[in-house]
């Protein structure tokens, strides 16, 4: 018998904007004006929380962050094509998610300085609180999409992770999974080229993350992460499709972590940084402002007005969350439903030692 | 001699345990040519190379998996953990198969790993970045679970964990990794493993903890001196097997009073394993009710509270005074 292909595949890449800003017209989605322009406001403010977090740590105001400049882009349109009630499962670089899907930004900040409380997920929506064990949360998406499937309420669930976290055994059985069920999920996976110091060539010999939906029979495609027409154009072909009920999507959005991976690391240990040059040419602050100036939606004036009025709201935000104050005992609350004798009797103690 | 930090003391004792052993190797994520995120294996890729030093994807299973393959076929794998709460990741792995190869393999399979993990916290890190493990893994038979608290017991410790033959979870308190500094010998030495330490000499209440609370243990002692009550201080240095040579009991034999301090949440530890052995071994000799003073049942909270959960010198001071008039 003669050898035949059992299986071939291909990977489509999505890109929209070139660097001038000029879309490319056969992909450039329908989207209203002030959609168009909202967007850009979101990932505005969102870059401001971002660099201030970054900023509150360095002065010893606030604990470990982890930005995410260079990805507002994924995070953003994932969470202005989400619906309220659909289930998000983010990892700890998606604050700018968050943000879009109207956390408060005071809370966000409470957070980092410290305070569980800051991890209360706002009744609107039905995110998770963001999961710190890397691509721990990827596994979970399904669960949720299972369920959402199973009481036909419509709901699709999205999971957030980045290219390191596709080496974790949770990524591969995520899409295993949802792939046998044909589930309501989208996997986004953020490949920002660096898991801390480790560069995506050190992460796996497979060419594209996107590939690797092939191995789980689902849809796979990749697309410029730091493009926000790219990322409406391929999540909410996504998203059609698990709403329809066609079956999960893997989404890889190319983009690059500006930052260092926490505000504990120091990339100059394992980066030049003139590597990030030609990346800052692709970034969404200078090519999708581009497209909107062309598009006559943008201009120095507005933008004047935006950059005061986010200084505005930041600030706003941090004093709020600085005057945040809450008791340690809360500690005891949160532990299970209903507290234990054996806590009460801790929390008693406590209370004694403490005056608190 | 010279004078190190816990960190320091720790990378020393892996330079020296892969140049005189070319079996042992290093593996975890970014160990190699980030040196660790702590530093811990700073230099180790450019002096042993990348095959003897490697940087992995990121996958702690995998981690523990493949150092499970590494140290059947005659390697002794050093396999970081980045953060204690990530060991949890690899737990199917250490418990089902590292505890009980030689089990299983009736003797035949030894499994020489030495995973090494930051615990504990009071450095205002993320969640799953401070946790004690030890309580989970000293419960599993088979595996030996080693804690040292400053620079001199974690080299020695270091060194008699990678020699050995089963696989041990070595602890290293984060907060000690610079806070502390100690004359560290240049030249091999081992620590046993097993051996807890009599740190100080006293006769009124025996005083035991290990790791990241043996700061704040000794500093309660002192304080309890100044009101009049000389404690025997031990550190347990390893937590399975726990004291072999019965410093504990042969102190509470003196003492006849015996509190215990203990990071982790209270409940289920380490803490109460060492009253049981005393309560079986020295029952006859006590004089109060064996004391534990530890974390709350709680999640270790967030930064801004974290220093509630952590056992303090007022509440160990408080416990040594009950246990002394009781």
């Amino acid at each position: 018998m003669p050898e035949t292909i059992a299986f071939s595949g291909h990977v489509k890449h999505v890109s929209v904007l070139d660097e001038e800003g000029n879309a490319d017209a056969s992909l450039e989605p329908t989207l209203s004006q002030e959609e168009l322009v909202r967007r850009y406001v979101i990932m505005s403010t969102t870059r401001a929380f971002d660099r201030k977090a970054v900023s509150l740590q360095r002065q010893g105001r606030s604990f470990t962050y982890t930005p995410f400049e260079g990805q507002e882009a994924i995070q953003v349109t994932a969470a202005r094509l989400l619906d309220p009630k659909d289930w998000a499962f983010p990892s700890y670089r998606e604050s700018a998610f968050y943000l879009a899907r109207g956390a408060p930004m005071s809370m966000l900040f409470t957070y980092l300085k410290g305070h569980e409380d800051g991890m209360a997920i706002p009744d609107k929506t039905n995110d998770f609180p963001l999961s710190i064990p890397v691509g721990s949360q990827i596994a979970h998406a399904p669960g949720a999409a299972y369920a959402n499937k199973l009481l036909k309420n419509g709901k699709i669930a999205i999971a957030f992770f980045g290219d390191g976290a596709s080496s974790q055994g949770d990524f591969h059985e995520a899409l295993n999974f949802s792939g046998i069920y044909k589930l309501p999920v989208v996997f986004i996976c953020t490949n920002n080229q660096y898991a801390i110091s480790t560069p995506r060539m050190m992460q796996t010999a497979s060419e594209t993350i996107a590939q690797r939906a092939m191995g789980y029979g689902i849809h796979g495609v990749q697309a410029d992460g730091m493009d926000p027409l790219a990322m409406e154009h391929v999540l909410s072909e996504a998203f059609d499709r698990a709403r329809k009920g066609e079956g999960p999507t893997l989404v890889e959005a190319i983009a690059y972590r500006f930052g260092p991976h926490s505000t504990a690391d120091d990339p100059k240990k394992y980066r030049e940084d003139a590597e990030a040059d030609p990346w800052r040419k692709l970034d969404w602050a200078v090519r999708y402002r581009k497209y909107l100036e062309r598009k006559g939606l943008w201009n120095n004036d507005v933008q004047a007005k935006l950059d005061a009025a986010i200084v505005t709201e930041v600030e706003a935000a941090v004093a709020k969350a600085e005057e945040f104050k809450d008791s340690p005992s809360q500690m005891f609350d949160f532990v299970y439903p209903q507290m234990t004798a054996e806590l009460q009797r801790q929390k008693a103690e406590f209370s004694e030692v403490y005056g608190l | 001699m010279t004078l190190m930090t816990t960190i320091q003391a720790i990378n020393a004792g892996l330079h020296q345990e892969m140049g005189r052993d070319g079996t042992v190797i290093a593996l975890g994520e970014d160990i190699g040519h980030e040196g660790g995120v702590f530093r811990a294996t700073d230099g180790l890729q450019a002096k042993f190379g990348k095959e003897r030093v490697i940087d992995t994807p990121l996958a702690e299973e995998n981690i523990i998996a493949t150092s499970i393959g590494m140290a059947a076929a005659g390697l002794r794998p050093v396999p970081e953990i980045q953060f204690s709460g990530f060991v949890g990741v690899a737990h199917n792995h250490i418990v089902n198969h590292c505890a009980r190869l030689y089990y299983r393999s009736r003797g035949k399979t030894k499994m020489p790993i030495t995973i090494r993990t930051p615990s504990g916290g009071g450095i205002r890190a993320l969640e799953h970045h401070c946790e004690c493990i030890e309580a989970t893994y000293a419960h599993v038979p088979g595996l030996k679970v080693v804690c040292p608290s400053n620079p001199y017991d974690a080299k020695g410790l270091l060194a008699s964990a990678i020699r050995g033959d089963c696989t041990t979870l070595f602890e290293e308190p984060t907060r000690l990794y610079r806070s502390i500094k100690a004359e560290v010998p240049d030249e091999e030495y081992t620590v046993p493993i097993g051996v807890a330490n009599v740190v100080q000499q006293g006769d009124k209440v025996t005083l035991v903890s290990w790791g990241p609370q043996m700061k704040q243990t000794l500093d309660a002692a002192e304080k309890a001196k100044e009101h009049g009550i000389l404690c025997e201080v031990i550190d347990l240095r390893t937590i399975s097997p726990l004291d072999e040579t019965d410093e504990v009991v042969k102190s509470v034999r003196k003492t006849g009073r015996l509190v215990v301090v203990q990071e982790a949440p209270k409940s289920f530890g380490v803490a109460a394993e060492v009253i049981a052995r005393v309560n079986e071994r020295a029952f006859d000799s006590l004089q109060a009710a064996p004391m534990r003073v530890c974390g709350w049942d709680t999640q270790l909270p967030l930064g801004t509270n974290e220093d509630f959960f952590i056992p303090d010198i007022k509440r160990i001071l408080t416990a040594v005074q009950k246990s002394a008039g009781y």
